[in-house]
């Protein structure tokens, strides 16, 4: 298929859309699509051979932050020819509400349009000066994606209308091989998994003041773990007051549990690379659980707790342990069983790196591309718009 | 004297061509739009009727492929002449009949597992899952735009003028079309 990608922020300023279309537009040409972008971005950007500056981006106060955007007559002329030379089979505009390129593509275009929502928000952007505008290139947006629930919900109370649900992929591949922390020695394959009291260690990451990321659990199974295994280590980052944490442990094991708080990408990976055993105790309220991804992709052994969406995501236990939510006397047993079983690690591991393969991009580019091929049956492709259409 | 009124009346004239104009140039443009909306509204039916042909499609070329047992094979036959045969009125029981049936048979304990081992099985699984994920986007689709062609036929101009035509007002397409747990993902 042809694709044409429509970006509404500048190209090369960090930021969840933009990496969402860079893995989209870079899984659909791995399968062997045309993909071409057109984004906010200067002339003299250098840029990926499938992008197309459409022109400078201008900073505008825009859903309570600043959007780096582009519109105006330069913008608009560059988008139409843009639509006019590509003869695509379907155009893909994403945030079509943001006051950027999106609009003017569905002012510029006919036929297949496919529009993926992104932002969650409050407060209505559909007041009655902007609705007019807004409602008439929204309407013609034949089929809507919205990448999360909170996203949907907002498209359904403040845009009007549903679309389908699909989430973020997974940059698998990002995840996969990366050193330990320093001073950590890594997923140890051999038999000297903790109980001889040369090490062994535990892994957690998340909002460490959030009760329902599960820490308080963990920390009382650590109490028995750490008692058991005198060389066992608890690894936590994620934001959240250290001391707080610090002061629920007993002062005998407090030197085994080491917190980095918030840490960069980089070493969030060397992080899933530096535990035996990856706990997620969520007490609840996780729909899929971006984190578990990333310690599958990553190939930790992982230890979660039994809500559905884990149970969901780890097959059942076969891709990770599963403990009874809540339960940290359970933790410690199912823990402990991991920490002696090498074997057992090395199956996990395994089973949770080829389980995650649904969630990578390439499996979030094979429904995208259902819904193109939903909207675009006909086969007309996309057309220019007749000026005032 | 007599010129000013000549002169007024005038102005009266061209203020009610410029009123009339305005008004009719106004419901050209709802005319339009609600127009669009119906085009809309017809292609998402297009779109969901080829999606819901090609999943009754797959789900009988898979009842006949050998692949199964033949009880199974008549579950799945039958959903599916069943979904391809019911007139309007019928139609979205027999196409929910059609999603159970899928489940009942894909969600068997090791369904996937041991079709998968067959050769074409994996390529049928997947065929089989594209077209009922297809369903689901497609009548999310079709249920938006007639969610948007309902509401405007609402707004009070277009009832007391006929901008809407003779198009009939569109229904919703409710069915049950959850895709089978292990097509998912």
């Amino acid at each position: 298929m042809k694709i044409g990608i429509v970006c509404p922020y500048e190209w090369d300023v960090p930021g969840g859309v933009q990496q969402h279309i860079r893995d989209l537009a870079e899984a659909l040409i791995g399968l062997g699509h045309q993909v071409s972008v057109i984004a906010p971005a200067d002339d003299d950007t250098p840029l990926e051979p499938f992008v197309v500056p459409a022109g400078r981006a201008v900073p505008v106060p825009y859903n309570g932050s600043v959007g780096r955007v582009a519109f105006g007559f330069l913008s608009a002329g560059r988008v139409r020819r843009w639509i006019n030379e590509g003869g695509f089979d379907v155009l893909h505009v994403h945030e079509p509400a943001a006051p950027s390129l999106g609009i003017l593509a569905c002012w510029a275009a006919d036929g297949p349009i496919v529009g993926t929502f992104h932002a969650s928000y409050q407060k209505s952007r559909l007041v009655s000066v902007t609705a007019p505008i807004l409602q008439s290139a929204l309407e013609k947006i034949t089929g809507r994606i919205a990448v999360s629930e909170a996203a949907r919900k907002t498209l359904v109370e403040h845009l009007g209308g549903d679309a389908v649900l699909i989430p973020n992929g997974v940059a698998t591949e990002r995840y996969a091989m990366a050193d330990p922390l320093p001073g950590w020695k890594g997923r140890t394959d051999g038999e000297d998994g903790a109980r001889d009291g040369s090490g062994g260690a535990l892994g957690f990451l998340g909002r460490m003041d959030e009760p329902r990321k599960g820490l308080p659990v963990l920390l009382r199974a650590f109490e028995i773990l750490g008692r058991e295994r005198p060389g066992l280590r608890l690894l936590l980052a994620g934001p959240g007051d250290a001391s707080d944490v610090r002061a629920k442990v007993s002062p005998e094991l407090r030197d085994r549990v080491v917190i980095l708080g918030m840490v960069s990408e980089e070493d969030k990976v060397r992080a899933y690379h530096s535990v035996d055993v990856f706990v997620a105790p969520n007490l609840g309220g996780e729909s899929f659980g971006i984190v578990l991804a990333e310690a599958m992709s990553a190939g930790a052994p992982i230890l979660a707790s039994d809500i559905e969406a884990f149970d969901r995501v780890l097959l059942g236990g076969r891709a990770g342990a599963l403990f009874p939510v809540g339960d940290h006397e359970a933790l410690a047993a199912a823990a402990g069983e991991l920490l002696d079983d090498p074997a057992r690690r090395k199956q996990l591991s395994a089973e949770a790196r080829a389980a995650v393969r649904r969630y990578d991009w390439s499996a979030v580019a094979r429904d995208v591309l259902r819904v193109y091929e939903t909207v675009a049956l006909d086969g007309t492709g996309v057309v220019e718009s007749g000026l005032g259409a | 004297m007599a010129g000013t009124m000549l002169y007024d009346w005038i102005i009266d004239v061209l203020f009610w061509v410029a009123v009339a104009f305005l008004l009719a140039v106004y419901v050209s443009w709802r005319a339009t739009r609600l127009d669009r909306l119906h085009v809309r509204v017809e292609t998402a039916r297009a779109a969901l009727d080829a999606a819901l042909v090609r999943r009754a499609a797959v789900a009988l070329e898979l009842a006949a492929s050998r692949l199964l047992d033949p009880a199974t094979s008549l579950v799945l036959a039958t959903a599916a002449h069943e979904a391809r045969t019911a007139d309007a009125e019928s139609r979205e029981f027999a196409e929910s009949d059609l999603s159970r049936a899928l489940r009942a048979v894909v969600d068997q304990p090791d369904f996937a597992d041991t079709l998968k081992a067959k050769d074409d099985g994996q390529l049928v699984l997947d065929e089989l899952g594209g077209a009922a994920a297809k369903v689901v986007y497609a009548r999310r689709f079709y249920n938006d735009a007639v969610a948007q062609a309902r509401t405007a036929r609402r707004k009070m101009l277009i009832r007391v003028l006929p901008l809407a035509g003779r198009a009939p007002l569109p229904d919703f397409f409710e069915i049950d079309d959850d895709p089978p747990l292990a097509l998912r993902g």
